[in-house]
Order: C-alpha cells, then structure tokens, then sequence
C-alpha cells in the first residue's frame, strides 16, 4: 500500500507537495485530471460520496488513459450528478435502475469485447443499499462470470437519498427512519451484517479491496491497481454522510478515519479470496470516540444512553481488530497523540 | 389431411417420433407439422405427441382430436390413457407389443375394425437388436411406412439419418427397415390366407 | 429461431433459461461456441432481471443486442423493460408467450406479453413459425430506425416446439436488409455523453409523448418495411394473407361476422372460416401482427362492414373483460358491429376447430354474450361459486377447487 510519507496532502499548490516525486503525487492534484465529476452537482456541503467518487474516477481516468465507460446505480450520486439537463460526467456515463448496475456494466463490457475494443474499459458505481440489497443477486452474477468490471460501492451505511432508512450495510445501533432510535431496542439491530467486502472474497474474484475518503492517497491506488487488472474487482468505499450520519459537514474525512483507529472499518487489499496487504491502525481510538460526534448514536451516550451497546460495538471492533490483525501494538506509531 | 396421433411415455422418443414423421413427410413432398402436447420433462410421464401431412399448407394448431392413425408406443398407457379417443373406425393403430389383441384386452375394440389397418408391431424387440435400448420410435415409424403408404421408408430412413449421429442413425434404420419388412410379410400371409 | 436471429448478427445475446424459450438460447450458445458468430458474446446471466439489464449497457454502447424470455420471465424484467424503452434502446426480445402465475403454468397464452403492452415495446405476433422467424429480421430493422425496442411475440409450445417447414433466410438478404447498427448516441469515451438522468415534471411529459410518437411513427413504418423485405425475401414478413405488415387478412372482404386473433390461433380459425364457408356463412378473420402500436387505422378499414366482430382473446383483464377486444371498440368507434370478446386458450387449453365453430354459431344465432369463456368448466365454477357463498375460505383458488373434490 502507499502513503508512506506522514505529512498531510493540502492541495496542489502546497510547497510540501511540490518537494514530492511526480509519481508519488495524487492524481487529483494534477492540473491534468480529467475532473470527470467536475463541479456544478447538487451534493450536500461535506458529501464523502461526491468526495469518493471524484478521486476514484479521476484514478481510473488517469489509469485507462480516459478509455473508460461508467454506469451508476440509482441514489445520490446518480441524483447529485445529473440534475437534467445538466450533468456532471465528463465521461461516458450510464444510470439505468437501482439494482442492476453491475448487469448493465456486464453488458457494456460484453459490447466493447464485441466490437474489439476491450481497451474502454468499465467502471460500475453504487452505494450500499443499490450494492448490499437490492443489486446483491446481479453483483454476484457479474462475480461468479469474472465480467470484466471494476465495481465501487460507497458506503454511507444507509439508503440517503429516500431519506435515510436502514439498509443490509446500517452497522447495529445506528438510528436510521426505519431503525429508529426509541423502545427497548433503538437503532439497527445487532445482526451479524452483510459484509460485502467478505462477500466478493469468498466469490475468488481478481481483486477486493476497502477505502475510506480519509486516505485519499491510498483509494487512487487501490482504483489504480485494480484498473491494472482484468476481470471482476470490488473496492468498497467509507464514505460518511453528514446529514444520515448527524455529524458535521465538515468532519467527513476525520470520521472516516476514526472509522478506520477504531478498528470498525478494516482497510485491506484481496487477491483471489486471499488477503494480501492489512493498513495497520496508527493511533488505535476506543469506539466512542468515533460514535460520538455522530448524532445517529446519540441514543448510547448521555445519562440514559444505551452503554450496554457501546460495550457490543466495542466487542465487534476488537473482534475485527483480531481477526483482520489491525494492530501491531509494538508498531504503533506512539508520537501520535 | 392426415392426422396421426402419437402416445407414449417420456423418454421413450414420442416427440422425436413426430418430428421425425414430418421431416419424412418433407422429404416426400408434402406439408406437414409436428407438436407435443407438453408436460414439465419427466421420464416415465405419459407424453402425447401429433403429426399433421397435406398436400395442402396446414394451418390448424389444435391437438389431432380425430387421429388417422395412431401409434402406442407403450402398451401400459392402454391402463390408464384414453389412447383411442377419437379414432376414426378405419384409423390405422399401430401398437409396440409383443402380446396379442385379445393378450392387450382388446379384442373386442378390433372387432370391428379393418384388420389390415390394425397391427401389432414388437418394435421395442427390434430395437433392441439393432439399437442396444428398447427405443420403438424408429421402428414404430417403419411399419407406420409401411402400413399406411402414406411416406416412403426411404424418407423415414433420410429422416432419421438427418437426426442422429452415423452409428446410431444406422441402428436405428436398421430397426425401421426390419419392421417395415415385418409389415409386408405380415401383409402377405394374410393375403395369401385370403385368396386360399 | 436460433439460426434467423445469428443472421442478424447480435453482438450480445444475454438469456436466462425459461420454458418455452431455452432452446433459442441453447442453439446460439452452441452458434456463439462454434464460431459462427464472430465475437458476439454470450453472457449466461442469473436472473431475466440481469438479461433485460445486461442487454441495456450492450445496446447503449452500440451493440446489437438480443434476448428472450416467457412468462414469470418477463415479469422479473419489467423494470428494466421500460428502461429499455424509456432509453430508447432497439433490443430485441423474443417472447415465448406462456400463461402467467399463480397459479404456475408453463403452456401458452398471451397474459405474459399482454401485461406489458403499455412498457412502450414494440409488439409484434407471429402466426406461424415462418412468420416467427421473419419477424425477428423486421424486428431489429424497426427497432433500429425507430429507436425502439421490439417483442416478437411466439406461442409458448404451440409454435416454439412445432416442427414444420420454414424457409431460412440467406445470409446475404439478412445483411441487405438489415445494415450495422449505427446507435443515435452510445457510451463512448471519444464524445461523452450522461445516460439516465432523473427528469422532472417540466419534461418527462415530452419524453413520453416522444415515445408514443415514435410508436405512431412506426404505424407508417412498418408497412414500408414490410414491401422492401417482399422485394428481398420473396414472401411478406407478416406471413400468409398479410395485408400491410401489421394486420393479416382472410376472407375478410365480404365477410358479415369477422373474427380477430393473434398468434398461432389465427391458423386453426381460418380452418374453421373455410369449413363454414362451405356451408354458406360469410365469414373471416383479421390477424393482428402489429398490437403495439395497434393499428387502429387497419383495423377499422378491414372490418368496418362487418355485421359481428367476436375478438378471441387468449388473455384478459380481470374485473372487465377483453384486452384486445378494448382496443378493437376504439378502432370501430361509432359504428354498429356488435362486439364480442371469446377467451379462449388461457393456460395452454387448446383452442379446437369445433369451440372456434361454437363461437360462430352462437354469433349467429345472437346468442354470443359480450364475454365469454370459451370452453368454460361452467358446472365446475358453479358449484365452487356454491361453495364460496356457504362459508368464505381464503386462499389459493385452485386449491379450494380440490378441497371437496373427496366429499363429494
């Protein structure tokens, strides 16, 4: 994995940056990215999917040479971008429905190998309830064939654009419209979830691989390496949403990465069901204080709050901590507070 | 137009007997349509199929109601199916069995009937010495040949070797030439019964 | 099936095995394996719901596409089947009509295509398997020139497991008639363009109404097609008696009682229309190739001197009545034909020569109901009616039928 250097990306123009190998510096601070998600879309101030995407498909643009084909599922990147009749999409760009993003990417791949042009390559989009629920079945399908389709699922744990209800990738105790935070059990139950990630291991596909927008660095590489291959690929993205999520707007990319410290969000890499590289956590955070500037956990903190939660999603981030070997305590980078 | 009605039981080759019956029916020159009377796949089901030749282009699609001729591809149907709903007095039956009318129980059903139009064919013998399985289909279709003139066996025998790989489209001619010979030598002891 | 649709050269074929369609699919698959196709790509998908959407991207990024289904099939597509519409997209469906569950039913009736004559599709019915084969060629010249995708619709077992005589069109006559696909606008990376985007009230109502449009427009289509592909083939792509290219027309001219079907019933009525012919009644029956658009203008031409039209109708609308025979009314609007709907046929019950002649008699006679169940267990339906009207059970109906079938 990448980002070996500890100091923070600014922005193109920052003299830090310029001291940097060419190669080592993010696509998005080239003058020359595409911008295929250029401004104009309608997202809400702090958005991670508009973030997410815009680094991912700029990173695959740069990796294809701009030979790239994009179909989104329906949900707020589909919504946010096209605004008809403006669009956002600097590339070719398909929305058809909710659930079969993967099958029309399958198909556009299917055309290009038709017309022997398998170097436009395709990129498949959706957010987790479009990836986790209703598009499970052709998501699989297009897996269990090795299309050759590179499918990002951003993640923001709930279906935002109807409104904010639950969806199979809620972690438990999350407040959602249709998990409301009141009775006895508030918020989405504890089941063991859907881990999606998991999912397209067990299916033995080229690549897997998960991404926070909190390490912008290292998602363009993942969506680098993955356009580098050929067949099925899964990267599946955090992506917090202020207005589901209650937070701030401008807290996106430190929730992200509180998601990460605290073990709730393993990042790896996969190969052929295998795990290949783990980013191990730095600065290892307890679960609340990734929780608590959420307001959709607000029902766990305070005088009548629900501990009892907190200690279960403890468990499960020391649970994810152990199995996916997150944290090397010896390692630890201590200098950090 | 001449109507044949096919019954039998899956697996045994009913719907390939009609298919075949119409290539045949091509080969010679003349319309002709074949159809099952579908089931979900089950071996051991009975299966009904139907065969329509003209000289004329055939235009209906409903099930022969009334058949002209009809081939029993397995004598066990006779339990249980209504095999001969429908049949005209001089419809031609053919029946795979090695039993006799009266062994079948139907001595009383041919009373009436034109004996030369009635036959008891041992096609599932037949076939299982030239084809190894007890597959009538193809021989069933050699005696239809022969017993109603209405194609040539040489189309029957183009039929099935337009259909089935060489060395099974050979045994399974082989089987609808021996029963077609079985008709005609059957055909001439009656008639010599006759004229003495 | 399978060898007039490699002719078109698809680019994509994508199936999901139903029955009665799996052997088109199952002899492309061997075509594509073999070579015969190029580098058309057979995609086994999971679901219809995946074929439908597989066959979008395919065609939004220029390629050929084709598909088929039946049935439940159809249904589990629906979404992406007015995708496919709405996107303008010229797929290409054959539609093995079958009847519709519950309760499950695989032989044939029109219930499956019926129930999307409004997704925008294109719908074309075949009487016959020359017809069937011929319509997939006009299919994909309609669809390309229109913008729109076509269903060629085939009875379920009736035609699709028929073997009869049918001449195969040449490879070069396909490609005569049928050029390369040059897509009004695709996926590509040299002339970006957004596909699919949300749009609101201040223009949805225009799109629409741009898909009706076109649909008119292929009212005037398919009859010009429809000569250039006699010019080409030899024989119209309507098949035997076809008028236009959307209508097919039998003893019609002088004809007091006039029937009107679609699909492979057409056949076994005009047996029926010759036999009572014979006897002196003067009657004929109109086919229906075209249903959507449905080609009022045709209809109402052929017919308009009839005394009696009886519709035959082998799907309905529960709660009314007749399907096509409500857009058969719209067609004969202010004049004095007596209307009558026959089902018949729903869930593969065959429709014989003798129920067809019933109709007519009773046509005759005047005493054809408005609507009417051809061949109706009507003794059956009344004594479970009975049955309901002494103690309400709830449930599946064909279950209920079953349940005193030991009492009684």
């Amino acid at each position: 994995m990448s980002t070996p250097l500890k100091f923070y990306q600014v922005g193109s123009f920052a003299v830090g940056n310029r001291l940097i190998d060419e190669a080592d510096l993010s696509v998005q601070s080239s003058t020359s990215r595409s911008n295929s998600l250029t401004s104009g879309h309608r997202a809400c101030q702090g958005c991670g999917e508009a973030l997410g995407a815009r680094y991912a498909i700029d990173a695959a643009m740069a990796a294809t040479d701009g030979k790239l084909v994009a179909v989104n599922a329906t949900g707020c990147l589909e919504v946010f971008s096209t605004p008809y009749p403006e669009t956002s999409w600097r590339l070719p760009w398909i929305h058809s429905l909710f659930g079969n993003a993967s099958a029309v990417a399958t198909g556009v791949a299917a055309a290009l190998k038709a017309q022997g042009k398998s170097d436009i390559r395709v990129v498949a989009q959706g957010g987790d309830g479009g990836t986790v629920d209703i598009g499970f079945g052709p998501l699989s399908g297009m897996f269990e064939r090795n299309d050759d389709v590179l499918y990002i699922c951003y993640d923001n744990e709930a279906y935002m654009n109807t409104g904010v209800q639950r969806s199979g990738a809620t972690p438990p105790g999350a407040r959602t419209n249709t998990s409301h935070a009141v009775g006895e059990h508030p918020g989405a139950s504890f089941t063991q979830g859907k881990n999606l990630p998991l999912i397209a291991m067990a299916h033995g596909i080229p690549y897997v691989a998960t991404a926070t927008v909190a390490d912008l660095h290292d998602l363009e590489a993942k969506v680098k390496k993955a356009m580098g291959m050929r067949g099925a690929r899964y990267l599946h993205i955090l992506v917090p949403c202020p207005l589901g999520w209650g937070s701030r707007s401008e807290e996106t990319i430190k929730l992200a990465r509180l998601a990460t410290e605290s073990g709730l969000f393993p990042v790896f890499e996969a190969e052929y069901g295998e795990i290949t590289e783990t980013k191990k956590i730095r600065r290892r955070v307890r679960v609340e204080e990734y929780l608590k500037p959420q307001k959709r956990f607000a029902h766990l903190f305070g005088a009548n709050g629900h501990s009892e939660m907190l200690s279960a999603i403890q468990a499960i981030a020391d649970k994810n901590v152990a199995k996916f070997n997150l944290w090397d305590s010896e390692e630890a980078d201590t200098n950090h507070g | 137009m001449f109507q044949v009605r096919i019954h039998g039981r899956g697996g045994q080759g009913v719907v390939t007997a009609a298919e075949l019956l119409s290539v045949a029916a091509f080969q010679d020159e003349l319309f002709a349509q074949a159809f099952p009377s579908f089931g979900s796949e089950r071996t051991g089901a009975p299966v009904v199929a139907f065969c329509r030749i003209s000289k004329l282009q055939i235009r209906s699609r409903e099930p022969v109601m009334e058949p002209d001729a009809l081939i029993i591809q397995d004598s066990t149907l006779l339990q249980s199916v209504d095999v001969f709903a429908g049949a005209a007095p001089d419809a031609f039956i053919l029946i795979n069995s090695t039993k006799s009318f009266n062994e079948l129980g139907l001595e009383e059903f041919f009373e009436n009937r034109q004996s030369e139009r009635s036959l008891i064919v041992p096609a599932s013998e037949i076939a299982l010495r030239h084809v190894g399985r007890p597959l009538p289909n193809a021989a069933l279709l050699g005696a239809f040949a022969a017993i109603t003139e209405l194609v040539t066996l040489d189309s029957v025998l183009n039929a099935i070797e337009e259909r089935f790989p060489a060395k099974i489209a050979e045994a399974n001619a082989d089987a609808a030439r021996e029963a077609h010979e079985f008709v005609l030598a059957g055909r001439k002891v009656a008639e010599h019964a006759s004229t003495n | 099936m399978a060898e007039t649709v490699a002719a078109c050269r698809p680019a994509v074929v994508c199936a999901y095995p139903i029955s009665p369609q799996t052997h088109i699919v199952e002899a492309l698959d061997e075509i594509v394996r073999l070579g015969e196709l190029g580098t058309c790509q057979f995609v086994n998908v999971e679901s219809e719901f995946s074929a439908m959407s597989v066959a979008i991207g395919a065609s939004a990024t220029g390629a050929r596409v084709y598909t088929a289904t039946a049935s439940q099939g159809l249904l589990f597509m629906v979404e992406p089947l007015y995708n496919a519409s709405g996107l303008g997209l010229p797929i290409v469906m054959t539609v093995a009509n079958r009847a519709i569950g519950a309760p499950i039913n695989i032989w044939n009736d029109h219930s499956d295509s019926m129930s999307q004559r409004d997704s925008g599709w294109i719908q074309l019915y075949a009487q016959d398997n020359q017809t069937a084969s011929d319509l997939h060629i006009l299919a994909f010249r309609i669809a390309e020139e229109v913008s729109l995708p076509v269903m060629v619709c085939m009875d379920g077992f009736v035609l699709t497991h028929a073997v009869e005589r049918i001449d195969l069109p040449e490879q070069s006559e396909v490609d005569q008639f049928l050029p390369p696909y040059t897509p009004r606008q695709l996926l590509d990376p040299s002339d970006p363009m957004s596909i699919g985007a949300m749009v609101g009230p201040e223009a949805f109502t225009e799109v629409r109404y741009l898909g009706h449009a076109k649909q008119v427009q292929a009212l005037e289509l398919i009859p010009d097609l429809a000569e250039d592909f006699v010019k080409l083939f030899g024989r119209r792509a309507g098949g035997e008696h076809d008028l236009d290219g959307l209508v097919t027309s039998y003893q019609v001219d002088d004809a007091e009682i006039i029937l009107v079907a679609l699909g492979s019933v057409i056949g076994t009525i005009k047996d029926v229309v010759d036999e009572m012919r014979e006897l002196g009644t003067k009657v004929g029956v109109l086919g229906i190739t075209s249903f959507r658009p449905f080609p009022l203008d045709s209809v109402r031409t052929s017919v308009m001197h009839a005394k009696k039209v009886i519709v035959v109708e082998r799907a309905f609308a529960p709660g009314i009545g007749g399907i096509v025979s409500s857009n058969v009314r719209t067609a004969l609007r202010d004049t004095s034909i007596k209307i009558s709907t026959a089902v018949a046929g729903l869930g593969g019950r065959p429709v014989t020569i003798k129920s067809i002649r019933g109709v007519v008699v009773q046509a005759i006679d005047d005493t054809l109901p408005e609507l009417t169940f051809v061949d109706l267990d009507v003794e059956l339906i009344n004594r479970e009616l009975e049955r309901n009207r002494q103690q309400r059970r709830s449930g599946p109906m064909a279950e209920n039928l079953l349940r005193d079938v030991g009492s009684r």
